[in-house]
C-alpha cells in the first residue's frame, strides 16, 4: 500500500528531479545555487542530498569530470540559468573533448518567458549543442525521471559524454508523478559495442604480416577498462606500446614494451618507433594533431588498424585500413582469444625490431640538466612520482605542467591520470582534482599546476578548506606562461608578449588566506622534504615550487612537422640577450 | 560530388537545428533541404542535398548516425532513387506576351493557382532538369517571385535489375 501511494503521489518537480538522481545513484552534486534553481536546491536540502557548492561554476564542471574520469561513473553537476550556465560551457566542452560521461543540468527561466531576453535567460541548449553529445529541455515535471534516465544512459554508454538537462523554473515547481520507465529505449542510440568477426581476424593477419608494429593507444582503453587486456595483447605478439596523453595509465609505465608518451612532446622512441613502423593498432585513440604532426609526413610506410567504439572516429584523420568499430576492451578480449601459437621466425621478426626500438630508447631518453643548482620541475614530477603511492590520482592543469608529468611521472594504473587533453583547458586540474577526491576520499591526490593555470581557479581554496578535501597543488611556479613563452623563444625570437607573470600573488600567503598550509619550496634541497611534507598532511596543501624559470619542455615536434623532425633544446645564446628586457 | 541523403528523426524541436548545426559547423554546405512529417507523427524525414568528396561525406553521414535523435540515415547517391522538387512562380504578364507565357507553364503540366490582372503564379513540380529548364523559359517574362521546395527523394524499388 504505502509503495503504491509513493508512486501515485504528486509530487513537485524539483522532487522528482532529486529522488531521479537518487535512483541514478548520484552521490554528489556539484553546484551553484540561482534564482530558477530554488525549488531544486529545497528539495535538495530536504532530501539530504550531498552537494559541494563550488566557487564558480566552471569548477562545478570540472569537479564532476574528474570524479567522472577517476571513478568511471556518471559526474553531475548544476548551475543556474544565464551566466550559471554559461560558466559551465569550457567545462562541458572540456568534458566533451575528452569522452566524459557528465550530466550537466542548467537553470532555465519559465517556460513562458523563454525567448522574452528574461533576466538571466540564456539559451544554453543553443549555446552547448556542439559540445554535448545530446541535450534535453524538460517541459514537464512528469518526464523528468525519462530524461535522467535517458541522460545518464547516453553519458555512459559508447563514446561516453557530456549530456545538459535544462530545468525551466515552472516545471521545478509544476506538480507531476514520478514514473520511471522500466529500461531506456531510444530508437535512434544504439552504439555498437561488439567488433564485427571478419574485422578482428583481419587485424590478425595484419600483425602477422607486420614487420615492425606499434601500439598507438589512447583514452579509449583507459575508458573501457581495457589496461589488462592491453597487456595480454602486447606480450602475446610482442607489439610495443605508445600511449597518448590521456591514454597514459592504460598500459603501466614501468613495462618493457611501454614507450612513453607520442607525439607534439612524446619520447623521441615512441616517435621514432611510429615514424619507421609498417604496422600502427590505434586502439581507443583519434589521431589528434597533437600526435600525428603534419599528417602527410605521419608514419609514412605504415598500415593502419584502427579499434574504436567511435565510427566517426575512423578515417577522420588518417586514413584507416582495417577498421574495427566496437569495445575496445570486447576487441581485444576476442584478439586475444583467437590468438594463434607464435612462430620461431616470427619471433625472431619481433626481437630484431623490439632492438632496434630499445636503441632509440637509449640513443636519447628524456633527459634534462640533473646537475643544474635550480630547481629543474622535471626533478619534482621525478621526486614526486617517487614519492606518491601507485594509486595516487595526478590531475594536471595545462601547459608545461601537463607535459612534465606526462613525460616524467610514472604512471602504471588506469584512471590515475586526470589532465584536459583535448580542449586543454587551463584551470582545469585543481577542481576536477577535488572532484577526484570525492570519488576516492581515501587516496592521494595531486594536482600538478603552473602559477599561471592555478590562478584561473584559485578561487576553489575556500571548497576545499569548507570542505577539508585533502587535495595537494604543487604549483610549478617560473612566473611565466610558460609554454607560450616556449614558443616565443622558439618561434619568435624571444619575445616574450604578454607571458610574465611576475606580478604573482605569494601563493603560500594565498593559501593561508583561505586556511590552507601553505609550503614554499624555493631550493633544490627542499624539493623532496617538502614534497613529503604535504603528502603526509592529512588537509589540503598548496606547495608553491620555484623552478628554473626558463626549462622547457623536450622534446618537441614543431608545428608541421614530422614527428621523426624533433627538436631537443633551445638555442641558448639567442635567448640570453632577450631574457635581459623582461626582467 | 552532389549527394541526396535522406534522414528519418524523431519528430521533436531543436532536431532540425541539431542536424543543421553538425553541417555548419564543419563547414559543409546544404544546397536544399526538407523536412515533413512521416505516416508516424513521432518522426520526420529530411531530404538533404549536399556536395563533398567521398571523404566529407563519409564523415557527414557518420556524424549524422551519431546524433541521438537520428533513426536512419540513408546516401541515395549510389542507388537508383527518385527525387522531385516542387516550385511556385509569380510571373509578370501583359497582354502581348500572356499566350506565350500560358503555352511555356501548358508544356511543362504546370498548374495556374492564382491570377491577377498583371500576374500569374505557376506550380511546377519535377526533377531538377525540369524545373531548371522552365525558369530558364520563363525568366525572360519577368518573375517577380519564386519558391522551391528543395527536393524530396525516395529509393525506387528496382534497383536496377
Amino acid at each position: 500500500m504505502q509503495q503504491i501511494r509513493r508512486v501515485t503521489m504528486q509530487m513537485s518537480g524539483a522532487e522528482i528531479l532529486v529522488k531521479a538522481l537518487q535512483e541514478e545513484g548520484v552521490e554528489v552534486i556539484f553546484g551553484y545555487p540561482g534564482g530558477v534553481l530554488l525549488d531544486f536546491y529545497d528539495a535538495l536540502f530536504r532530501a539530504g542530498m550531498r552537494h559541494i557548492l563550488t566557487r564558480h561554476e566552471q569548477a562545478a564542471a570540472h569537479a564532476a569530470d574528474g570524479y567522472a574520469r577517476a571513478s568511471g561513473k556518471v559526474g553531475v553537476c548544476m548551475a543556474t540559468s544565464g551566466p550559471g550556465a554559461t560558466n559551465l560551457v569550457t567545462g562541458i566542452a572540456t568534458a566533451h573533448m575528452d569522452s566524459v560521461p557528465v550530466v550537466a543540468f542548467t537553470g532555465q527561466v519559465p517556460s513562458h518567458m523563454i525567448g522574452g531576453d528574461a533576466f538571466q535567460e540564456a539559451d544554453i541548449i543553443g549555446i552547448t549543442r556542439p559540445i554535448t553529445k545530446h541535450s534535453y529541455l524538460a517541459t514537464s515535471p512528469g518526464e523528468l525521471p525519462k530524461i535522467v534516465q535517458e541522460a545518464f544512459h547516453i553519458a555512459s554508454t559508447g563514446r561516453p559524454g557530456p549530456v545538459v538537462i535544462d530545468l525551466p523554473k515552472d516545471v521545478l515547481q509544476g506538480k507531476g508523478k514520478y514514473h520511471r520507465p522500466d529500461k531506456v529505449e531510444i530508437r535512434g542510440y544504439k552504439p555498437k559495442t561488439e567488433g564485427h568477426p571478419g574485422q578482428i581476424k583481419r587485424v590478425l593477419s595484419e600483425i602477422m604480416k607486420a614487420k615492425r608494429p606499434v601500439i598507438y593507444a589512447g583514452g579509449g582503453v583507459v575508458i573501457s577498462g581495457a589496461g589488462g587486456e592491453l597487456v595480454a595483447f602486447a606480450e602475446k605478439n610482442m607489439i610495443p606500446v605508445t600511449n597518448t596523453l590521456l591514454g597514459l595509465g592504460g598500459f603501466p609505465g614501468n613495462h618493457p614494451l611501454f614507450l612513453g608518451m607520442l607525439g607534439m612532446h612524446g619520447t623521441y622512441q615512441a616517435n621514432m618507433t611510429i615514424h619507421e613502423s609498417d604496422l600502427i593498432i590505434a586502439i581507443g585513440a583519434r589521431f589528434d594533431d597533437r600526435v600525428t604532426g603534419a599528417v602527410a609526413k605521419f608514419a609514412p610506410s605504415a598500415r593502419v588498424v584502427h579499434i574504436d567504439v567511435d565510427p566517426s572516429a575512423i578515417s577522420k584523420n588518417i586514413v584507416v585500413h582495417v577498421p574495427v568499430v566496437g569495445d575496445v576492451r570486447g576487441v581485444l578480449k576476442e584478439l586475444n582469444k583467437i590468438q594463434k601459437g607464435e612462430k620461431a621466425v616470427w619471433k625472431e621478426i619481433r626481437s630484431k625490431w623490439l632492438d632496434r626500438v630499445r636503441a632509440w630508447g637509449e640513443e636519447r631518453p628524456l633527459s634534462y640538466d640533473r646537475k643544474s643548482s635550480l630547481i629543474k620541475p622535471q626533478y619534482v614530477i621525478e621526486k614526486l612520482s617517487e614519492l606518491a603511492p601507485d594509486d595516487a590520482i595526478i590531475t594536471t592543469e595545462v601547459g608545461q605542467n601537463q607535459m612534465w608529468v606526462a613525460q616524467y611521472y610514472k604512471f602504471v594504473k588506469p584512471r590515475t591520470l586526470l589532465s584536459s587533453g583535448g580542449l586543454g583547458t587551463m584551470g582545469y586540474g585543481f577542481p576536477a582534482a577535488m572532484g577526484a577526491q570525492f570519488a576516492f576520499p581515501k587516496r592521494v591526490v595531486v594536482d600538478v599546476a603552473g602559477d599561471g593555470s592555478i590562478q584561473m581557479n584559485i578561487q576553489e581554496l575556500a571548497t576545499v578548506a569548507q570542505h577539508n578535501i585533502p587535495v595537494k597543488i604543487v604549483i610549478l611556479n617560473n612566473c611565466f606562461l610558460g609554454m607560450v613563452r616556449q614558443w616565443q623563444e622558439l618561434f619568435y625570437d624571444a619575445r616574450y608578449s604578454q607571458t610574465c607573470l611576475s606580478s604573482n600573488p605569494d601563493f603560500v600567503k594565498v593559501a593561508e588566506a583561505y586556511g590552507v598550509k601553505g609550503i614554499r619550496i624555493s631550493d633544490k634541497a627542499e624539493v623532496e622534504a617538502g614534497l613529503k611534507e604535504a603528502l603526509a598532511h592529512p588537509g589540503p596543501v598548496v606547495v608553491d615550487c620555484q623552478i628554473d624559470r626558463e626549462e622547457g619542455v623536450y622534446p618537441m615536434v614543431p608545428a608541421g612537422a614530422a614527428s621523426s623532425e624533433m627538436i631537443f633544446g633551445p638555442d641558448r645564446k639567442k635567448k640570453e640577450s632577450k631574457l635581459k628586457a623582461v626582467k | 560530388m552532389r549527394h541526396t541523403i535522406t534522414i528519418t528523426v524523431e519528430n521533436k524541436f531543436g532536431v532540425l537545428s541539431r542536424v543543421a548545426g553538425l553541417f555548419s559547423g564543419r563547414g559543409f554546405n546544404i544546397e536544399s533541404l526538407s523536412v515533413g512529417e512521416t505516416l508516424d507523427p513521432t518522426i520526420s524525414r529530411m531530404t538533404i542535398v549536399t556536395r563533398g568528396d567521398d571523404r566529407i561525406i563519409e564523415q557527414v553521414t557518420k556524424q549524422l548516425r551519431k546524433l541521438v535523435d537520428v533513426i536512419k540515415v540513408t546516401d541515395l547517391t549510389d542507388s537508383s532513387f527518385v527525387d522531385r522538387e516542387m516550385i511556385l512562380v509569380k510571373i509578370s504578364a501583359t497582354e502581348k506576351n500572356k499566350a506565350e507565357i500560358l503555352r511555356i507553364n501548358e508544356i511543362f503540366r504546370g498548374k495556374i493557382v492564382d491570377v491577377s490582372p498583371t500576374t500569374y503564379t505557376f506550380e511546377i513540380t519535377g526533377d531538377e532538369g525540369k524545373i531548371e529548364a522552365f525558369i530558364k523559359l520563363i525568366k525572360p517574362f519577368g518573375v517577380k517571385e519564386i519558391s522551391r521546395t528543395g527536393k524530396v527523394a525516395i529509393l525506387r524499388e528496382m534497383n536496377g535489375e
